[in-house]
C-alpha cells in the first residue's frame, strides 16, 4: 500500500521543473490550494515523525552519555543498581514477531486465497467477516484469554508435545509453564492474522479476473492458476507482511500478560522474554530517577529504529520480489 | 404605573449586580476564600487509589465548593509532580528519598494515611492449611535456591503437611510498583545475599521467575499454573479469596495477614517512628505484627504558596485521617493506629501560608 504512495510522490516531485508548476500544474487557484494543503499535511507527518526521535534522543541523552553503545549489546537490567542494557528487549521483540510472522503468514494467505478464490459467496462474506472482527477485539483482551485459556492449553497439551517430539532442539527445553517467548509468539500471531488476511484478500480480490481465465485457457490447473494470481499480488502480499510486521513488533498489552517480562536471551521458546514495548508499559509509571527514566525512553528510541530498520529490510525484500516477478505479471 | 415598574426592576437588577460585584471583589484577584470555588490537583501512588476515590466523593459531598482529583499515576509519579509543583499533593507508597527531598523546591511533608502489607499466595494441590515460611526460605525461594516444593526447610516450617515434589514457579510484578518495594525491602532485611545481589526497588532485577503485570497478572499466572508462589496486596488476596502463607515475624510466631496484624506492625514500631514519619515497618518488632507490611502517604509541601488551597488541603488532610479513617476498613486498608494519627495531625498542624499556619485559621 505504501510502496503505491511513494510512486506517487516520485510522480509528483518529477512532474514539476519549478515549484510554481508543481504546485499548480494546471493553473487552476482551487488545485493549487489543494496541493498546498496536501504538501502542508505530508510535511506534517515528516515533522512529527522528525520531532518525535528528536524529543526521544534529547531525553534519552543520560543514558547514552552513561552507557553508550554498551546499552545496545549489555544484558543486564537492574534499576536498583542503575545498569541498564537493551539487548534482550530487542531479542524478545525481534524473536516474538518473528515466531508470530512464521505463524500467521501461512494462515493469513490460506484464509486469503479460500475466501477470493474458493468459498462460495454465502461462506465468504461471513467468514471474512468474522477474520476482520478479530481485528477490532482489544488487546488486553487478548491478553487475558493468553493467560486463562491459551498458556493453561499450551502448558498441558502442546508444550509436552513439542518437548517430547523436539526435546533434542535447544529450541524446546527447559521447564514448562505455558508463560513464555513461544506463547507471545502464538497470541501476537493470532492478532495479526486478521490484518494480513483482509489485505491479502483485498490484494487477490484487485487480481483481474483476466489473469485467471488466461491461465485457465492456458490449460492451468486451479492450484497452478491461484500460483499466477498469487504472483501477481506478490508486492501487496508483502506489504501486507509488514503491515502485520508493524502490528507484531509495537503491541504491548497482550504480549506483557503471556510472555513473562524477564530481561533474558534464552534459547529455549519455553522460557519467559521480554519485549520493548513491554518493558517500557511495565516500568514508566514507578521509574524514579533520571537514569532508569532516560534508559526507559532510549528503549523507545530503540523500538523507532529497530521497526524502521525492519521495515526497510522488508522493504528491500519487496522490491526484489517485484523487480523479478513485477516483469512478468504486468507483462501477462 | 408602567414606568415605575420598570425602574423597580432595573433598581433590582443593578442591586443584584452590586452584590455580585461585591462578593467578588471581597475575594480579590479571584482567589477562592470562603464561599468561593477551590480545585485541588493529586496523584500518585495506586495501591491507595480506592480509598482516595471514596474520601474525595463523600468529602465532595460535603464540601461542594472543593474540588478535588486524585490520578493515580504511580508512586514514581506522584513523586516526580510534587517536585515539579505540577500538583497540590502527591502520593506515594514508600517515602521519598533523601536526594529528592532535597531536590524539590520547599520542604515536603510525609502524612501517613493507611497501611498496606504485601501476602505470599501460591497454588500447590493437595494442601488444605496455610502455609508457613520462615523469612529465610522466602529469601531462599525468591533467589531460586529453594527449587522444590518439598525441600526440607519448607518441610521444616510446615509439619504435618504433605508436599508434593514440584519444582517452584516464582511469579512477581513486572511492572514497577510500591508492592515490590514493600516485599523486596523485607527480603533485604531478612537476607544478606538479596540485599546485596537484589536489593530494594520498584522493578528489581528479580533472579528467578514470571512477571504478571499488576496485581491481576500475578494472580492470574499463581492461579492458573500448578507449583506457583507469588506476592500481591493483601486487599487483592482477600477480595479473590487466595491461599495465603503465614509469615514467621522476627518474635519467632507465625503470623496470618490480616487488617488487625498489619495495625499490630504499624503499633509495634509507632516509637521508633522518625520525626519526619518516613520509616520502614517491614520485619516490625511485635508479637503479632505481620512483618512485610508499609504506610502510604500523602506528600504535601509545608509553605503552602495559596493560602486557600493550602487551606483546603488541610482541611481536607484533617477530614481524612479523622473521619476518612472510618472508611479504610471495608476497603481492606489497614487504619492508622492512635498514636501514629496523633503524630500525622501535628505534620498538618505544621503546614503553613506565607509563614501564618493554615490549621487554626
Amino acid at each position: 500500500m505504501s510502496a503505491v504512495r511513494e510512486n506517487e510522490g516520485l510522480a509528483f516531485v518529477g512532474q514539476g521543473s519549478t515549484w510554481r508548476r508543481a504546485l499548480s500544474p494546471t493553473g487552476n487557484t482551487g488545485d493549487a490550494v489543494f496541493r498546498v494543503l496536501m504538501l502542508g499535511v505530508a510535511l506534517l507527518m515528516v515533522g512529527i515523525v522528525v520531532a518525535m526521535v528528536a524529543a526521544l534522543t534529547a531525553d534519552s541523552m543520560a543514558s547514552i552519555r552513561q552507557f553508550g553503545f554498551g546499552f545496545l549489546t549489555s544484558q543486564r537490567w537492574d534499576p536498583v543498581k542503575g545498569d541498564f542494557g537493551a539487548l534482550p528487549f530487542i531479542y524478545g521483540t525481534v524473536a516474538s514477531s518473528l515466531i508470530a510472522l512464521l505463524i500467521s503468514v501461512p494462515f493469513s494467505l490460506g484464509i486469503a486465497i479460500f475466501l477470493v478464490e474458493q468459498a462460495p459467496h454465502y461462506i465468504s462474506r461471513p467468514v471474512g467477516f468474522l477474520v476482520e472482527l478479530l481485528a477490532a477485539i482489544p488487546s488486553v483482551v487478548y491478553g487475558l484469554w493468553g493467560i486463562f485459556v491459551l498458556a493453561p492449553f499450551l502448558r498441558n497439551y502442546i508444550d509436552p508435545a513439542l518437548a517430547s517430539a523436539f526435546g533434542w532442539l535447544p529450541l524446546f527445553k527447559g521447564q514448562i509453564t505455558g508463560i513464555g517467548l513461544l506463547t507471545g509468539g502464538i497470541i501476537l500471531a493470532i492478532m495479526v492474522t486478521p490484518i494480513i488476511s483482509a489485505v491479502v484478500r483485498d490484494v487477490l480480490a484487485a487480481v483481474p479476473g483476466s489473469q485467471r481465465e488466461a491461465a485457465l485457457a492456458l490449460g492451468a490447473t486451479k492450484w497452478e492458476m491461484i500460483r499466477v494470481v498469487l504472483v501477481n499480488g506478490a508486492p501487496g502480499i508483502a506489504g501486507a507482511v509488514i503491515l502485520g510486521l508493524g502490528r507484531a513488533l509495537g503491541e504491548t498489552m497482550a504480549v506483557t500478560m503471556v510472555i513473562g517480562n524477564r530481561a533474558q536471551i534464552s534459547p529455549s521458546l519455553f522460557d519467559p522474554s521480554y519485549t520493548i514495548a513491554s518493558a517500557i508499559a511495565n516500568e514508566f509509571t514507578e521509574a524514579t530517577g533520571d537514569l532508569y527514566l532516560s534508559a526507559l525512553v532510549e528503549l523507545g528510541l530503540i523500538l523507532f529504529l529497530v521497526t524502521f530498520i525492519v521495515n526497510g529490510i522488508a522493504r528491500v525484500l519487496v522490491w526484489n520480489v517485484t523487480r523479478k516477478t513485477g516483469g512478468v505479471g504486468r507483462a501477462a | 404605573m408602567s414606568v415605575s415598574h420598570v425602574s423597580l426592576r432595573l433598581l433590582a437588577s443593578v442591586c443584584a449586580f452590586a452584590i455580585l460585584v461585591a462578593s467578588v471583589a471581597c475575594n480579590p484577584g479571584g482567589g477562592p476564600a470562603a464561599g468561593g470555588n477551590v480545585s485541588l490537583q493529586g496523584a500518585g501512588a495506586t495501591f491507595p487509589n480506592p480509598l482516595y476515590q471514596k474520601w474525595l466523593s463523600e468529602y465532595g459531598k460535603l464540601h461542594t465548593n472543593v474540588k478535588i482529583d486524585y490520578q493515580s499515576i504511580g508512586s514514581g509519579g506522584g513523586i516526580k509532580q510534587i517536585k515539579e509543583q505540577t500538583v497540590d499533593f502527591g502520593a506515594s507508597d514508600s517515602p521519598m528519598k533523601d536526594e529528592d527531598l532535597k531536590a524539590a523546591p520547599g520542604e515536603i511533608l510525609h502524612v501517613p494515611t493507611v497501611l498496606g502489607a504485601v501476602v505470599i499466595t501460591y497454588n500447590l494441590s493437595g494442601v488444605s492449611q496455610a502455609l508457613r515460611f520462615s523469612p529465610d526460605v522466602v529469601a531462599d525461594i525468591f533467589l531460586g535456591k529453594v527449587t522444590k516444593w518439598n525441600d526440607a526447610r519448607i518441610a521444616a516450617d510446615n509439619p504435618g503437611v504433605t508436599l508434593a515434589g514440584g519444582n517452584i514457579t516464582v511469579v512477581h510484578r513486572s511492572d514497577g510498583s510500591g508492592t515490590s518495594a514493600v516485599f523486596t525491602d523485607y527480603l533485604s532485611k531478612v537476607s544478606a545475599e538479596w540485599k546485596e545481589k537484589v536489593g530494594t526497588g520498584t522493578s528489581p532485577s528479580w533472579p528467578v521467575g514470571l512477571g504478571g503485570k499488576g496485581n491481576e497478572g500475578v494472580t492470574g499466572q499463581v492461579k492458573n499454573t500448578p507449583n506457583t508462589i507469588g506476592y500481591v496486596e493483601l486487599a487483592y488476596a482477600v477480595q479473590n479469596k487466595l491461599p495465603v502463607a503465614h509469615i514467621k515475624n522476627s518474635a519467632g510466631s507465625f503470623i496470618e495477614p490480616s487488617i488487625d496484624s498489619v495495625i499490630a506492625a504499624a503499633a509495634a514500631s509507632a516509637a521508633s517512628m522518625p520525626d519526619d514519619l518516613r520509616v520502614s515497618i517491614t520485619n516490625a518488632t511485635g508479637a503479632q505484627a505481620y512483618p512485610i507490611a508499609s504506610y502510604t502517604y500523602i506528600l504535601v509541601y509545608k509553605d503552602q504558596k495559596d493560602q486557600a488551597k493550602g487551606k483546603a488541603l488541610v482541611d481536607f488532610l484533617w477530614w481524612g485521617l479523622h473521619d476518612g479513617e472510618a472508611f479504610a476498613k471495608e476497603l481492606l486498608y489497614a487504619p492508622l493506629p492512635a498514636d501514629i494519627v496523633k503524630r500525622a495531625e501535628a505534620k498538618i498542624n505544621s503546614i503553613t501560608a506565607g509563614g501564618t499556619p493554615l490549621r487554626q485559621s
